[in-house]
C-alpha cells in the first residue's frame, strides 16, 4: 500500500515536472501538421484554400513556425498520413479535420500520445480525451437562423419544405434546431424534408418532385448554397412563382454576391458557416503554441445571418467556395 | 480513327460467329425466354401502380416528363454500357468521365464565347467537343484494354480516379460555372420541348433506337454478342476481336459525351460531385434490364426499361413520405434484387 502511494506520488511529481517543461519546449519551435480531407466538393475546396492561405500568412509572420499540410481522400488514408506526420515529419502540434469521427479517434489519440498538441476541427472525435482543443462551426445556429428568418419573413404563416444533406449527426443537429424554431409557430407547416446529399443534381430532382407534390410552397430551406443552385433551376423550369424564399447556407461566394447585389429577391439572406474556420483553427493553435499557451477546450466560430448590410464582410472572391 | 461498324466481314466466318452467339438462346424454348425478358417490364408496371396508389400526382404527364428527362443521362450512358457489357467488358469510369467532359466543355465555352465573338458558335462547338472528348477517352480505354492487355476493370478503375482528379484540379476544388449569358443560350438544349416532349427525352429515344439497330441488325452487333459469348470461338471465326472491342468503348464514350452535352445546360456547372456513382447506376440499369454481367447476350429495350425503373424508384420515394428517409437506399436495393429475381435463370 505504501509503495503504491509512493509510486503514485512519484508519478504525480514526474507528470507535473513534465507538464512544466512543456511550455518551455513549445516556446522554441512549432512544427505544425495539418490533416484535412481532399477537395472533393466546393466546401472542402474552401477548406483546402484556407488551410494553404494560413500556411502562407503564418509562416511569413513567424520564423519559428513550420506548417505541413496533408490532404486525404478517405478515412484510412488520413490515418496513414497522421502516422507519417507523427513519425516522419515529427510534428509537435496538429490541426485535424477528421474524415469520420469514430474511425479517426484512435489515430489522433496516438499522435497526441507522442506528445503533439492536438486541435480538432468541425467533425469531433468520439473520445474527447484524444484532443486538447476543439474548434467548430455552429451547427445549431446553422439550423436555427434560417428557421427564424423564414418565420419572420412569412409573418408566421406558410408552407415550408427542406432539403437535407447526407444522413449524419451534423445534419440531424441542424434539422433539430430548425424544427425547434418552427415548433413555436404552429401556422408554419414543414411539408417534408428529404436528403439531397449537399449535391446540386440531387437537389434539382428532389425539388422537382416537391413542386409536383405540393401546389403551394412559400419557402424552401436548401440548407446549403450548392443545393440552392439546383433548387432555383428546378423552380424556374417549373415556372412557379409561389416560392418567396430560398435559403441556402454556408455563405458560398456566388450566393453572397447575389445577396450583395440584390439580384434575386427570393435570396435575401444566408447563414455563414465558412470553411475559413480551418484558417482560424490553424492560426489560434500556432500562435498559442508559439507562446507555449493552451487553447480553450472548445471554440465555436459563430454562424451569423448574412444580409445585404453585412454581405461584403463574407465575400472572398479568391476562394473557390 | 476506328473503322466503321458496317465493314463487310468474310461471310462464312460471320455466320459461324452468329451461330456461336445464337446457340444458347436457341437451346431454350422461346416462350420462357420471352417471359424472363419481361422481368423489368413487370417490375416497372408494379412500381407505377404502387406510385399511383401512393400519390395521385405520380401519374401526371408533368411528372412522367420529369422522370424521363432525368433518366435520359443515365439511360444514354447505359445504352453504350450495354454494348461494353455484352462484349464481356466493363467501364467503371463513366461518372468521372462525364464530370471531366462537363468541366472541359464549360471551360471551353467560357473561353471561346468572348474569344470567337460568336457565343452561339462557341456553344455549338462545346457540344461537339463533348462528343469528341468522349470518343477519345473511349478510344484510350479500348486501346489500353486490347493492345495493352490490361483488364477493363483495372483500366477504368484507374481512369475513374484520373478523370475526377483532373476535374477537381481544374475546378480548384470548387465548381466550374458557365457564364450567365452563355448559360441562357445553352439552356434550351435541356429545358426546351418538341411536340410536348423535352429534348433530352427525344435524344434518349433516338440513341436507344440507333443502339438497338446496331446491336440487332448489323454484323458488328452480332460480333459484339459473339465475343461476349465466347471470345475464343469468335477469334477462330476470324472476327477482328480487338477492333470490335475498341469500338464498344468508343461507342460508350460517345454516349457519355452526348449525355454530358445534355447535362451541362441543366445546372450550367460542374463540380467534383458531378456524376458521382453514375457508373454504378448505368451498370445497374443494364443488369436490371436483363443483360448478363458475364456478357454474351442482352437487350437495349431491357436497358432502357431498367434505367427508367431506377429513376421511378427514387421519384416515388420523393413523392411519398411513408418510409424513413434513412432507408431510401435500402428500398432501391430491394427493388433491384427483386427485379433481378424475376428474370433469373437467363444464364
Amino acid at each position: 500500500m505504501t509503495t503504491f502511494t509512493r509510486r503514485l506520488a512519484l508519478t504525480a511529481v514526474a507528470t507535473a515536472a513534465f507538464a512544466a517543461s512543456l511550455p518551455a519546449l513549445a516556446a522554441e519551435k512549432v512544427n505544425l501538421g495539418v490533416s484535412i480531407p481532399a477537395a472533393t466538393h466546393s466546401f472542402m475546396g474552401g477548406i483546402n484554400y484556407w488551410a494553404n492561405q494560413a500556411k502562407k500568412d503564418l509562416e511569413k509572420q513567424h520564423k519559428d513556425l513550420k506548417i505541413t499540410i496533408k490532404t486525404a481522400a478517405n478515412a484510412p488514408e488520413q490515418a496513414n498520413q497522421l502516422q507519417d506526420l507523427s513519425t516522419v515529419t515529427k510534428i509537435n502540434a496538429l490541426v485535424v479535420f477528421p474524415f469520420e469521427s469514430a474511425a479517426l479517434t484512435k489515430p489522433v489519440a496516438q499522435v497526441k500520445a507522442k506528445g503533439a498538441y492536438v486541435t480538432v476541427v468541425d467533425r469531433g472525435l468520439t473520445d474527447t480525451s484524444a484532443q486538447d482543443a476543439y474548434v467548430a462551426g455552429d451547427n445549431t445556429a446553422f439550423g436555427k437562423i434560417p428557421a427564424e428568418y423564414i418565420v419572420k419573413q412569412l409573418g408566421g404563416k406558410g408552407n415550408v419544405v427542406a432539403l437535407r444533406g447526407i444522413a449524419t449527426t451534423l445534419d440531424n443537429e441542424r434539422m433539430d434546431a430548425f424544427n425547434a424554431v418552427l415548433k413555436g409557430s404552429p401556422d408554419i407547416k414543414l411539408l417534408d424534408a428529404k436528403y439531397a446529399n449537399w449535391n446540386r443534381d440531387d437537389a434539382f430532382k428532389v425539388t422537382q418532385d416537391y413542386l409536383t407534390r405540393f401546389k403551394q410552397i412559400d419557402a424552401i430551406w436548401a440548407a446549403d448554397d450548392d443545393m440552392a443552385v439546383g433548387v432555383l433551376k428546378a423552380i424556374s423550369q417549373a415556372k412557379r412563382d409561389d416560392i418567396k424564399i430560398v435559403f441556402g447556407g454556408a455563405g458560398a461566394k456566388d450566393m453572397v454576391k447575389t445577396i450583395m447585389d440584390g439580384k434575386d429577391k427570393r435570396i435575401g439572406a444566408d447563414v455563414s458557416y465558412s470553411p475559413k474556420f480551418i484558417y482560424d483553427a490553424i492560426k489560434l493553435t500556432a500562435e498559442a503554441r508559439l507562446k507555449g499557451e493552451k487553447l480553450p477546450a472548445t471554440t465555436i466560430i459563430p454562424s451569423v445571418l448574412i444580409t445585404k448590410e453585412n454581405a461584403k464582410d463574407f465575400y472572398h472572391p479568391n476562394s473557390p467556395f | 480513327m476506328p473503322p466503321e461498324p458496317q465493314t463487310p466481314p468474310p461471310q462464312p466466318e460471320a455466320a459461324a460467329a452468329t451461330a456461336a452467339a445464337a446457340h444458347r438462346s436457341e437451346a431454350r424454348p422461346r416462350w420462357t425466354e420471352r417471359l424472363h425478358g419481361l422481368g423489368p417490364v413487370i417490375g416497372l408496371v408494379l412500381l407505377c401502380i404502387a406510385g399511383t396508389l401512393l400519390n395521385s400526382d405520380f401519374a401526371t404527364v408533368d411528372n412522367a416528363m420529369n422522370v424521363l428527362t432525368r433518366t435520359a443521362f443515365i439511360g444514354i450512358i447505359a445504352v453504350g454500357m450495354c454494348f461494353v457489357i455484352i462484349s464481356g467488358g466493363i467501364d467503371l469510369s463513366v461518372g468521372s468521365m462525364a464530370a471531366l467532359i462537363a468541366g472541359s466543355v464549360i471551360m471551353f465555352i467560357n473561353w471561346a464565347g468572348p474569344a470567337s465573338g460568336s457565343p452561339l458558335m462557341a456553344v455549338m462547338m462545346g457540344a461537339v467537343l463533348a462528343v469528341v472528348l468522349g470518343a477519345l477517352f473511349g478510344l484510350a480505354h479500348g486501346l489500353l484494354i486490347t493492345k495493352g492487355r490490361i483488364e477493363p476493370f483495372i483500366v477504368t478503375l484507374g481512369t475513374l480516379g484520373i478523370f475526377r482528379a483532373y476535374l477537381t484540379y481544374f475546378a480548384d476544388g470548387g465548381a466550374l460555372t458557365l457564364d450567365n449569358e452563355l448559360s441562357d443560350l445553352y439552356a434550351p438544349v435541356y429545358y426546351a420541348s418538341l411536340a410536348g416532349i423535352p429534348v433530352p427525352v427525344w435524344v434518349f429515344v433516338i440513341v436507344a433506337i440507333i443502339g438497338g439497330v446496331i446491336l440487332n441488325r448489323t454484323a458488328y452487333g452480332r460480333y459484339v454478342q459473339a465475343i461476349g459469348s465466347n471470345e475464343q470461338v469468335a477469334r477462330y471465326a476470324a472476327v477482328d476481336v480487338d477492333r470490335v472491342k475498341i469500338l464498344t468503348y468508343v461507342l460508350l464514350g460517345v454516349c457519355v459525351g452526348i449525355a454530358t452535352l445534355l447535362y451541362v445546360p441543366r445546372l450550367g456547372s460542374a463540380s467534383p460531385t458531378t456524376g458521382l456513382l453514375w457508373e454504378l447506376e448505368a451498370i445497374a440499369a443494364v443488369i436490371v434490364g436483363g443483360t448478363a454481367l458475364k456478357g454474351g447476350a442482352g437487350s437495349i429495350t431491357g436497358t432502357v426499361v431498367g434505367a427508367i425503373l431506377l429513376s421511378v424508384i427514387s421519384n416515388i420515394l420523393n413523392l411519398t413520405s411513408i418510409i424513413s428517409v434513412y432507408l431510401n437506399a435500402a428500398v432501391q436495393g430491394f427493388v433491384i434484387i427483386v427485379v433481378a429475381f424475376l428474370q433469373r435463370g437467363r444464364r
